[in-house]
């Protein structure tokens, strides 16, 4: 309890824990999204691509959030598209491009990082730097978490027909091409927004698990959502307070807590869960 | 434009479901020299036929023979090379909201978290958009779909927990809770028990009664005449169009299948 109330006073700890709850809460709404698309190994890939593109746009412009933020999205775009143009220019696939981009790109941010001397803030962009957000990191986070959540909340009728079946989605006329995009698009926002909590590293724990959690219990699209968000919030907090409380690293406690959560979900879910299904069978 | 919300109307002997001001014209699906490629190979090339809502035809012809292309082609999944698609008059495409596609059961994502009601209501998403708020209207438009189906015991459901003839009895609740017109099944029959098969059988005609055009692809030649009014057979290109008993004759099948079926 102790903690909790430290938590609670702290103007520092204040801020770490509001950011939780933005942060938890976008990545927990997305999450449902990047869970029914089946991307979560993609999205893996391209929050480490992030690294190279913030190193450069650092290195051009000066450390500071926006040179942070487009840089990361110059990276993704780059990755992304890149994966896509070398896939459909040779013979590759673009599992097998993104993964080399990914690491030649994540290899070179790692060597910039360095020379450029801002050796503190690369274990921020790798493993979270939730202690250290300023007021523009949060009202960054609280943009992203607005924007993404009002896109997908707008287009959620065309998203799950959609994600369900594309071809259904396209003979009723949903704009599945444009759709994409802008999805992709916010996938990309919030994977900067979890990168500032839990690092690129782990952020895909964060843009996973609170959905694949729900998925256990529910047969609601709805639910996978709404649920996701509130769990992504609600339990970044509470692992948050764990972290402070026995002092392990932020980032990770969000994560493994997230993963622990779900692990119980596979194992005791009374639907979908090993031990029902074990004894349905 | 505009688009008034279809009305069922009575068009000849049958209910017709299209816009109620022009109940004269007949509802007529003309596919005009459509050419269509999927993955950069020409999947068909110069189909024409032309028919009417209230009929049932199946599209018949070997594997890898283009059916599924040209009923992508006609729900607007695959752009066609040439040729045109013409409903009421006006390209297909323009009244997306009356088609129905029926994708072939191997193409659906069985595990995906949603219910048989989940599923119908989602037909409801056609006529509102994304914006349009879900009213009590809907609610008993989705009620009566599940109703016709027989699936108010299956409605809470997940959609792997069904059998194969309820599965195609879910999308073709969905299509009704589109209020979709003409419905494009690819290979609804496959993979379906004999009661099921005849119940899905007996579902065709009285949709077809109620004055909606279904299109379908189809592989087993067994049972081609009692289930389909007309028949469109075609290997790339086509090779008869007509009612059952004019095209599906030994020597066409013969011809669209390179092979005597003796």
């Amino acid at each position: 309890m102790n903690a909790l109330s430290a938590c609670l006073h702290d103007p520092i700890l204040q801020r770490a824990m509001l950011a939780c709850l933005l942060i938890g809460f976008a990545n927990g709404y997305v999450s449902a999204y990047v869970v029914l698309k089946k991307s979560a190994l993609k999205v893996g890939t391209i929050s480490h691509g992030l690294l190279p593109g913030i190193a450069i746009a650092v290195m051009l412009t000066g450390l500071s959030q926006w040179s942070v933020l487009l840089g990361a999205i110059a990276a993704a775009m780059f990755i992304g598209l890149g994966s896509l143009f070398m896939s459909r220019t040779s013979r590759l696939d673009q599992d097998t491009a993104l993964g080399i981009l990914y690491t030649t790109g994540f290899a070179a941010g790692l060597i910039i990082i360095r020379r450029i001397g801002i050796r503190q803030k690369l274990d921020e962009w790798l493993f979270g730097g939730l202690m250290s957000l300023s007021d523009s990191d949060l009202w960054i986070a609280f943009g992203i978490s607005v924007i993404a959540i009002l896109f997908l909340t707008a287009y959620q009728r065309s998203i799950l027909v959609m994600l369900f079946e594309p071809n259904v989605a396209m003979s009723v006329g949903v704009p599945v091409r444009w759709l994409n995009y802008g999805l992709f698009g916010v996938v990309l926002l919030v994977l900067v927004s979890s990168l500032q909590a839990v690092g690129c590293i782990l952020s895909v724990g964060l843009l996973v698990a609170p959905a694949a959690t729900i998925y256990m219990f529910s047969d609601r699209p709805a639910a996978l959502f709404y649920g996701g968000g509130l769990l992504g919030a609600l339990g970044s907090v509470i692992a948050f307070v764990i972290a402070f409380q026995t002092e392990w690293t932020a980032g990770s406690t969000i994560v493994l807590f997230f993963g622990a959560l779900f692990l119980l979900a596979y194992i005791f879910s009374p639907k979908y869960g090993l031990l029902a299904r074990r004894s349905a069978a | 434009m505009e688009m008034t919300p279809p009305t069922p109307h009575l068009h000849g002997d049958h209910v017709c479901w299209g816009h109620a001001h022009e109940p004269h014209r007949p509802h007529q699906l003309a596919v005009q020299q459509l050419s269509v490629s999927y993955r950069e190979v020409r999947a068909l090339e110069d189909i024409s036929f032309q028919t009417e809502c209230g009929r049932t035809v199946a599209l018949v012809g070997p594997n890898g023979a283009g059916k599924s292309s040209l009923l992508k082609a006609m729900a607007g999944v695959i752009p066609p090379d040439a040729g045109a698609i013409i409903w009421r008059g006006q390209p297909l495409r323009a009244a997306h909201q009356e088609i129905a596609y029926l994708p072939q059961r191997g193409e659906i994502d069985w595990r995906f978290p949603i219910t048989v009601r989940g599923l119908v209501e989602m037909g409801r998403y056609a006529q509102l958009g994304n914006w349009k708020r879900f009213q009590q209207h809907d609610r008993e438009i989705v009620e009566k779909a599940l109703e016709a189906m027989e699936l108010q015991d299956l409605a809470k459901r997940q959609i792997s927990a069904l059998s194969g003839g309820q599965q195609q009895r879910t999308f073709i609740a969905r299509a009704l809770a589109q209020e979709a017109h003409v419905l494009l099944l690819d290979e609804p029959f496959t993979g379906l028990d004999t009661p099921s098969q005849e119940m899905l059988q007996r579902l065709f005609r009285s949709l077809a009664a109620e004055g909606r055009l279904l299109v379908a692809s189809h592989h087993d030649l067994s049972n081609v005449r009692e289930i389909f009014d007309e028949v469109l057979l075609v290997r790339r290109t086509q090779f008869g169009y007509g009612t059952v008993a004019e095209v599906f004759t030994e020597a066409n099948l013969a011809a669209t299948y390179q092979k005597s079926l003796s």
